[in-house]
């Protein structure tokens, strides 16, 4: 024993952890909300927005940082889209006055 | 900020994804949840800003993006939810697929490659994963936004020998994966790239329009594990945890969907269904009897009930007439009739749309209920109003034998008299005859939807 621990193996812990939270959480997600719930998973998953801001940061314009700055375009419509969207449904929901 | 800071600024936005998720559990918690859900982006997009040097540009690619989101998501029609969102899957995919190419190209910025460019063993493996799911998001995204949207035919696209030729293709992918594993070289990494689309079509294509709701939870799903996938590629928490949560969501729905339809997973997947149904319906050939009257006849049921209860299918959206219902129901609740909703999950086009949809003709929530809630409730119902909905109503899924046999249905035949709303006597999508139409107690009412619950209204 002894040493680090692999980078890997720590991404690996966090990774089914995350998942049995999505799993019970989601579980608990009214089915009359299931339209919203995957807006607002489509807003969640344009965090793929901070991979991509990490490709395009270097300071120099190469190959590889345009391509990251495609990727935070096409994420931020996800981001903005699916958040406002989901507001947009969300609010048409009311009860009987 | 150090990378301890960025970590421990992630967690909390992991946090506030979580209960994002977690407010969707009531309609009275979730505009709150959906405040968290843009509390958890703004600090997870703020702290990744901080650790880039031309900020400035990338806030420009922000806003470019963030405008054309916005705008989209305040002209979209509710009815096209379903296209939306496969749009919005599509970029995710090929964001990921996009951020694989920069990190190969440029491995030493990400810290996952030896200063000499040599990228670890464990990242390669990640990369290919992490584009894979991503090309396979994107193009097969981009053939469900088609059929959703009638670019591309709805039916589906089956040849002999498909899923041959899917195995050989995933398992030339694989190979390809291998050799970008062994020699980190960009032909075999773009050619598993282009497999992976390939790929991504050859998988939707034979699925047929019924099973949509299936592929866009499923497409839903692989948008998650491709931010997961690339949250491994860049060792990076944040988009794991985000990733994996939007990838159990989609999994849930893809699993809510099947059991609503009475499917497998897999037999969706293999395809071939939902489109070739025509076939199938051939019994309808006999001349049966069925009692048929008109809308007045239809409002004076109502008019005299004690409590209706209206089954909306997704003809009712197509000939745009729930304003026109949300009328009528208004109309007998000021008569003293106790009126409700009953919603089959897969009455849309997606997961919960119908609920969507009456919410948008300001149906209040609190009279919309969900099969399980109401199907014993039926039996104490004078009159139930079906519009627009043909499968999920047909008693013959309690017969063993029948094709559709075991999917669960709203059992309305129960109720004291039916009345059903409908176009012709054409089948539904699963080409079968419903035993319903010929009961003694339903009276048809043929036309359009919204003629025809116009005329409901005139009428009361």
């Amino acid at each position: 024993m002894g040493g680090t621990v692999d980078p890997f193996i720590i991404n690996l812990t966090v990774f089914v952890l995350a998942i049995f939270v999505g799993y019970h959480v989601v579980w608990n997600v009214t089915p009359a909300l299931h339209t919203p719930l995957m807006s607002v998973t489509n807003a969640i998953s344009g965090i793929i927005i901070v991979g991509a801001m990490l490709a395009a940061a270097p300071a120099e314009m190469d190959f590889g940082s345009l391509s990251g700055f495609v990727a935070v375009v096409l994420a931020a419509v996800n981001v903005f889209g699916g958040f406002l969207v989901t507001q947009r449904m969300l609010d048409m929901f009311k009860k009987k006055k | 900020m150090s990378m301890n800071q960025v970590a421990l600024a992630y967690l909390v936005a992991s946090v506030f994804f979580i209960l994002s998720l977690k407010g969707l559990s009531s309609p009275v918690s979730a505009r709150r949840g959906n405040l968290f859900g843009i509390l958890g982006m703004t600090i997870a997009v703020l702290t990744t800003l901080s650790l880039t040097r031309n900020w400035m540009l990338i806030v420009l690619g922000i806003a470019a993006g963030g405008s054309i989101g916005a705008v989209v998501a305040r002209r979209i029609e509710m009815t096209s939810m379903p296209e939306l969102v496969a749009a919005m899957h599509s970029l995710v995919g090929l964001a990921a697929v996009l951020i694989a190419i920069s990190a190969v190209h440029n491995p030493v910025a990400y810290g996952i490659a030896a200063a000499d460019g040599t990228l670890h063993g464990g990242s390669r493996v990640e990369l290919f994963i992490g584009t894979f799911v991503g090309a396979i998001t994107f193009s097969g995204s981009v053939v469900a936004f088609g059929k959703l949207s009638g670019r591309i035919g709805a039916a589906p696209l089956v040849f002999r020998g498909q899923h041959g030729v899917n195995l050989i293709l995933a398992l030339a992918m694989l190979g390809f994966g291998v050799a970008f594993f062994v020699t980190q070289d960009w032909t075999p990494f773009l050619v598993m790239a282009g497999m992976a689309l390939l790929l991504g079509v050859l998988i939707i294509v034979p699925i047929g329009g019924a099973d949509m709701p299936v592929v866009v939870s499923m497409l839903n799903s692989y948008s998650g594990w491709a931010a997961a996938g690339i949250g491994f590629s860049l060792n990076n928490a944040m988009l794991i945890i985000a990733g994996s949560l939007v990838g159990s969501s989609g999994a849930i729905l893809s699993y809510v969907m099947c059991k609503a339809m009475n499917r497998s997973i897999i037999n969706v997947l293999l395809g071939g269904f939902g489109g070739d149904s025509a076939a199938a319906g051939g019994a309808a050939g006999a001349q049966r009897n069925v009692k048929s009257g008109s809308p007045e006849d239809a409002a004076f049921l109502m008019g005299n009930a004690e409590s209706v209860v209206i089954v909306p299918g997704y003809g009712l959206a197509v000939a745009r007439a729930q304003h026109a219902l949300k009328e009528m129901a208004d109309l007998l609740h000021e008569k003293g009739v106790k009126v409700r909703y009953a919603i089959h999950p897969v009455a849309g086009r997606m997961p919960g749309h119908m609920n969507v949809l009456l919410a948008e003709a300001e149906v209040p929530y609190d009279q919309v209920f969900e099969m399980e809630e109401i199907n014993n409730e039926f039996s104490s119902t004078d009159v139930v109003l079906v519009i627009g909905a043909n499968d999920v109503v047909n008693p013959a899924a309690k017969v063993p034998g029948s094709p559709i046999y075991g999917m669960p249905i709203l059992e309305v035949q129960k109720a004291r008299t039916v009345i059903v709303v409908k176009r012709s006597m054409a089948a539904g999508y699963a080409g079968l005859d419903n035993e319903l139409f010929y009961m003694g107690k339903t009276m048809m009412v043929f036309g359009d939807a919204k003629k025809v619950v116009e005329g409901l209204v005139k009428a009361l």
